[in-house]
């Protein structure tokens, strides 16, 4: 029996066990929503704004390692949907995209809702196609897929022709996939690694390094049980919170523009430092000639060989799945007879303490008639048993959140990390509730993030999603603000939100219930009311205080041991 | 410093603006670059100049490898390889400048291909290197089109760039 390309595409869907797409319908996929309405194995979520489909996409593909599917129409559809496109091929994110194109034979004539998908997407995806024949699609959509989720993951873009979409043929899924001008790496080389252990063991100054790479190839376990065995300090970036347990004695929070003091001085004073899954950029090491000033042997394991020596020279690479990489290296450690040198590791770590003291930790002073911001995400972690998925928006309250919400364990931190996109948090949370049904969300945002896609609010209502929106007001652009007080001589150039909705009344507009927070004293009490109510999408408007900044601070193209810290320890 | 790398990629429509904008979206300099389908009609051979530091060269062979249309890569420049441009050159040549102009293409080693009363038109194969030379012996005043197709490349004996 022939199928129309539509039918093919929602076939394959099924074929790849895809639960759910989050989409928007449009002429150019009439089709494929037609055909999507004549089934019920996929699932699709009806978001407010193409940005938003992405990322929900993108919510749900990073809290549950599966693919994030997404549809869009042509023209705008594909347009709105470039920044969360963008979004998940700078963190990472396996995602397939399917935007509906103007039928073939009016490509290129400036058609009604027509733009160059295939060219517009091209440097934010990993790979692109426009499907020309309907005979082409299964096959594909068997190749999107597997692109995605193999290798360095991303987002491929699949571009079908409406006219395509209404074409018949025969389906066949292929049961296999092979691409010759594609080998994702595996396994790393075994020479290599012996040679990386005899270095780790050789150490006086250790360091362990660890990134997004370790969420993305599922090797939490095996970082971890490195790091005990070899006792090192450890640090995350901030795509790689929660692939090592925060409340670990080794652990040394975050490094980093906003990361702590020991974290950012043992990164830049250590001997041997050991990169797993994690690529340099310019928020994590600051002034790459300032990081070469004190010479370090280094160690890069990475799936992407572009990613090695792209930024800092590497002494020794190593290109391969992190978690196959680190399972062979843990054996080779397991049988070495190498003894680490005891001394040294204790000179080390009390180095590491010391620097700790030095720091003062993350540490705010909190005050009893406004609400300080560190204080709301305290009492979140507390009040949530540190155990919530929170996804953020960007600016100041993300890192705050990164800082003070310590992650214990993998993908419960959904970030825009890479592209720094406002307006993540809200529709990424609709993605994770999805993927994660009856567990806590939370979306941790700012007054400005939060109004770029507070849209979705209706989506939440429509499809019950129980997210707790914790918005941290402090009526300005907080980061922005920050760089402006530290950088501009205080002038604050349009970082002032005026003119701010009454949130709560918003949320009740939207059928949700809303909260007003003033009072620090209210704050743990208010939380709790919120997440009590295990239905309801709670809309929490904290009046936070508008001077507060995020500290430790590494100035941009500063070294990390350039660090500010706060004024007032 | 100048470095050739030939590539194999998918004869796809799209393949070559993805190598283009590879390289202008990261800033990286591309001094030629010439591409035709191969003996296997689904493979295109593409030959690219480029330059830069050391770090920055790695980086182009590692961008241009993560391309999922790449195929196979090789920097010719890391080891034998011969390189051959192709150049037509028409200069304003009446009478006595004609002999002239014939003169130095054959010292080139080139051939007239085309003769009016007014012009001269020259082929010339050789290395960029050469055809820069013939450009200076004729001189910019005489000249009035240059056409090159920027460099083709090839390994030295062996060395075999090949699925």
């Amino acid at each position: 029996m022939e199928l129309t390309g539509a039918e093919i595409l929602i076939r394959c869907l099924q074929e790849e066990q895809v639960e759910y797409v989050f989409g928007y319908p449009g002429g150019a996929v009439l089709f494929i929503y037609d055909a999507l309405f004549q089934q019920d194995k996929v699932k699709h979520i009806l978001v407010r704004h193409e940005q938003a489909a992405v990322h929900a996409a993108d919510g749900y593909a990073r809290s549950s390692d599966k693919v994030g599917v997404a549809f869009v129409t042509s023209g705008p559809g594909v347009t709105n949907a470039v920044t969360g496109i963008a979004t998940a091929y700078m963190d990472s994110t396996p995602m397939v995209v399917i935007s509906g194109q103007v039928p073939t034979g009016a490509i290129g004539e400036d058609a009604f809702q027509e733009v160059d998908a295939v060219g517009i997407t091209r440097p934010c995806v990993k790979h692109n196609f426009l499907v020309k024949d309907v005979k082409d699609i299964a096959s594909t959509i068997k190749k999107a897929f597997y692109l995605a989720k193999s290798g360095r993951p991303g987002p491929v873009l699949v571009d079908i022709p409406k006219d395509v979409s209404n074409h018949k043929t025969t389906f066949e899924y292929p049961a296999s996939v092979s691409i010759r001008s594609y080998h994702p790496a595996g396994k790393g080389d075994s020479a290599q690694i012996q040679r990386a252990v005899r270095m780790l063991l050789e150490a006086k100054r250790p360091m362990i390094y660890a990134g997004g790479g370790v969420v993305l190839s599922d090797a939490s376990a095996q970082l971890t049980d490195l790091v005990r065995l070899l006792g090192f300090p450890c640090t995350n970036t901030l795509m790689g919170l929660g692939g090592f347990p925060a409340s670990d004695k080794h652990f040394v929070g975050m490094l980093g523009m906003h990361g702590t003091y020991e974290a950012n001085m043992a990164m830049q004073h250590c001997d041997v430092l050991l990169a797993v899954g994690a690529r340099f950029d310019d928020r994590v090491i600051g002034n790459v000639e300032h990081f070469a000033e004190i010479p370090r042997r280094i160690i890069h394991i990475d799936i992407d060989p572009s990613s090695i020596a792209k930024r800092v020279k590497v002494d020794l690479p190593i290109v391969g799945d992190v978690k196959l990489v680190l399972d062979e290296l843990l054996d080779v450690l397991r049988s070495s007879r190498q003894t680490l040198d005891a001394a040294a590791m204790g000179a080390w770590w009390k180095q590491v303490e010391d620097w700790r003291a030095m720091g003062g930790g993350l540490r705010y002073r909190n005050s009893p008639e406004i609400i300080k911001p560190q204080f709301v995400l305290e009492r979140l972690h507390e009040v949530t048993g540190g155990n919530a998925f929170i996804t953020t928006d960007v600016g100041q309250h993300q890192m705050w959140t990164a800082q003070y919400y310590k992650f214990d364990q993998p993908r419960r931190w959904i970030t825009s990390g890479g592209l720094g996109t406002m307006g993540f948090g809200l529709p990424a949370a609709m993605g994770v509730q999805m993927a994660n049904p009856g567990v806590t969300v939370a979306c941790v945002t700012g007054e400005g993030s939060i109004q770029m896609n507070i849209q979705e609010l209706s989506t939440c209502k429509q499809f019950r999603l129980p997210i707790k929106v914790i918005l941290l007001n402090n009526g300005y652009l907080g980061m922005v603000r920050q760089w402006q007080e530290f950088f501009h001589g205080n002038r604050y150039s349009e970082t002032y939100m005026d003119a701010l909705p009454d949130f709560v009344r918003l949320a009740e507009a939207y059928g949700h219930v809303g909260m007003r927070i003033e009072k620090p004293a209210d704050v743990e009490s208010a939380l709790k009311e919120a997440f009590a109510r295990k239905d309801d999408l709670v809309f929490m408007d904290f009046r936070t205080d508008p001077t507060e900044n995020v500290y430790p601070m590494v100035p941009g193209g500063k070294g990390l041991s350039q660090i500010i810290l706060s004024e007032e320890l | 410093m100048r470095h050739i790398i030939s590539l194999l990629m998918e004869n796809e429509a799209g393949a070559l603006s993805r190598v283009a904008g590879l390289f202008s979206a990261r800033g990286y300099n591309i001094e030629s670059l010439s591409v035709a389908p191969t003996e296997d009609p689904t493979l295109s051979r593409m030959t690219i100049v480029t330059s830069g530091s050391d770090a920055v060269i790695e980086q182009i062979n590692k961008q241009l490898n993560k391309l999922v249309d790449v195929a196979a890569l090789i920097d010719l420049s890391e080891g034998e390889h011969l390189e051959r441009e192709l150049m037509l050159v028409k200069v304003r040549a009446d009478g006595t400048v004609c002999e002239e102009i014939k003169r130095v293409t054959n010292v080139f080693h080139g051939r007239v291909i085309d003769e009016s009363n007014s012009t001269c038109t020259i082929e010339l194969t050789d290395t960029c290197a050469k055809l820069d030379g013939f450009l200076q012996a004729i001189g910019r005043d005489l000249i009035l089109e240059t056409v090159r197709t920027g460099a083709s490349g090839i390994g030295r004996g062996d060395r075999i760039l090949k699925l």
